[in-house]
């Protein structure tokens, strides 16, 4: 167990709207909120891992981050994944401490979207996700590609809309129970289901929010988690899939790279779906989180929405997933999204998550996925 | 001038468009495996081959899906909201996003035999399907 690299500080800012935040200032205070719940000083720091922002486009935001900070690490860099981005960063992070490079590694992401830009120039970013020459110039959206593969995935699973909205309705169950989450109001099967229409077969509430917020992960060397004030939690498998970038190019659209992602993690963790206590996995849109669910081996094809009908996905069901309310209701802040999903699978297994914690969580799978089901990265977090 | 992009041409794909000006409807054809290769690429992406030739496709297909596009991404595209974007399989064996246009957006399903038609942009003529009947 000890030979593990190991996630030594966790922390998310209030998500949601942020009042005078700025993209750096999020980071900052993601940062040092990690930082403190590790026990470390900034100086204690010696790798840092950043994504990248819209409201704040430095080609260098890493760079810039550390400038902003006061650090000079041995390893500084910036990864673009999309919502992958958290995840990888915390598996490369995981890598640099188990070859020696480092011994403490910060992995901090944040993103003002909501107050520093429009909604209108968010989404219009957003859709150069986009092949420049030949999705772009068809008026292509993230939530149009994501209703593509839904409208196929429901016409060979016979998933159906009672199941994309089960999935809404819980996570804004969630969500209420954490306080920095962005939207907490209560909402039903029938609001999904007259909510306005965005991309058939997704409305609104099927669509994650945009909101301002950032997060912030230390990931520690194996012999360097003693130097920190809590319990430890060891990265204990990972992987990463990667079948394609834009959606007219995916090789299938009910096969992502979540299966090969997932495989890796379960097989160098020498666990299996059925030793998981707890899942957060990435779910930019309610269709995003079913196929995973099922593409990952969690249910078989065409169960996840009957399991989460049944409240299989939530407190005292087969398997909680997204506690804290998800990209659909605890927020969306870019690369920080996908964070908020590591930060919440940490608290778990330190039995920290306050009313939303699942009893006794030994073991928790973690998954982000950028772009259009493109860019996939899984991990196996356990208990020490 | 409608507003929407028009696509701007690289090297690997000037062929393909300059096609499209001439209303034929092109794909890279790889000559080591067979693969028929959309979008262009300068190596063949099933084999790895470098020696691609180009082959004027039968401009007809079917939809592999679709969506109907209420909340368009730029005001370029609001206008036009309902429309239709998919994905079309043509006969030749690759696939490309389109909108399907000249029907009412709602009657467009998946398994849709459709042909291919030109919009222009700007000079640029894009492909684009319609419904075959």
């Amino acid at each position: 167990m000890t030979s593990h690299a190991a996630i030594t500080g966790v922390h998310n800012t209030k998500v949601g709207e942020v009042a005078g935040s700025t993209c750096m200032s999020l980071h900052t205070e993601a940062a040092l909120g990690a930082l403190n719940d590790a026990g470390l000083e900034r100086g204690d720091i010696d790798g840092v891992l950043c994504a990248y922002a819209l409201t704040e486009t430095y080609p260098m935001l890493s760079s810039a981050f550390c400038e902003y900070l006061g650090v000079d690490p041995n390893f500084n860099a910036g990864l673009h994944a999309g919502g992958a981005t958290g995840s990888m960063m915390v598996m490369q992070a995981a890598a640099l401490v188990n070859s020696g490079m480092c011994r403490h590694v910060l992995c901090v992401t944040g993103d003002n979207r909501l107050t520093g830009m429009t909604r209108d120039a968010a989404v219009a970013a957003l859709s150069q996700f986009g092949h420049p020459q030949f999705e772009v110039p068809y008026g292509i959206s993230v939530p149009s590609a994501y209703a593509l593969v839904a409208q196929r995935y429901m016409h060979e699973t016979g998933a159906t809309l009672e199941h994309l909205a089960a999935l809404a309705v819980k996570h804004r169950k969630h969500a209420a129970m954490h306080p920095d989450a962005h939207m907490t109001k209560p909402i039903t099967m029938e609001d999904v289901a007259n909510a306005r229409i965005i991309s058939s077969p997704l409305r609104l509430l099927d669509c994650c929010l945009i909101s301002d917020g950032g997060a912030a992960i230390v990931v520690s060397a194996a012999d360097a988690a003693t130097d920190t004030r809590k319990r430890p939690v060891s990265v204990l498998g990972t992987g990463q899939g990667h079948t394609h970038e834009h959606i007219c190019a995916a090789p299938s659209l009910t096969d992502f790279g979540c299966k090969t992602s997932s495989a890796h993690a379960f097989g160098e963790a020498g666990v299996t779906t059925a030793d998981i206590d707890v899942a957060e996995i990435y779910d930019s849109f309610t269709i995003t989180l079913l196929i995973e669910l099922e593409s990952i081996g969690f249910f078989e094809k065409g169960a996840a929405g009957e399991a989460a009908l049944k409240g299989e996905l939530t407190h005292g069901g087969k398997l909680p997933c997204n506690t804290h309310g998800g990209l659909l209701s605890f927020g969306h802040s870019g690369a920080a999204g996908g964070m908020f999903h590591v930060v919440e699978g940490v608290r778990q297994l330190r039995g920290e998550a306050d009313i939303r914690q699942v009893p006794d969580a030994e073991l928790a799978f973690v998954h982000g996925d950028g772009g259009i089901l493109s860019a996939h990265c899984s991990m196996i977090l356990g208990r020490t | 001038m409608t507003g929407k992009p028009a696509p701007v041409a690289n090297a690997d794909t000037k062929p393909f468009w300059d096609a499209c000006n001439e209303n034929r409807l092109t794909y890279q054809h790889c000559k080591s495996c067979g693969h028929a290769q959309f979008y262009p690429r300068s190596l063949c992406v099933q084999c790895g081959g470098a020696e691609l030739e180009w082959r004027d496709a039968e401009p007809v297909g079917t939809v592999y899906t679709c969506t109907v596009v209420h909340r368009a991404p730029s005001p370029a595209f609001r206008a036009d909201a309902p429309y239709v974007l998919a994905l079309v399989d043509l006969s030749d064996g690759f696939r490309m996003m389109m909108n399907v246009i000249n029907c009412a957006p709602e009657s467009v399903a998946i398994g849709m035999p459709v042909r291919i038609t030109f919009e222009d942009r700007d000079g640029q003529r894009v492909p684009q399907a319609e419904p075959a009947d």
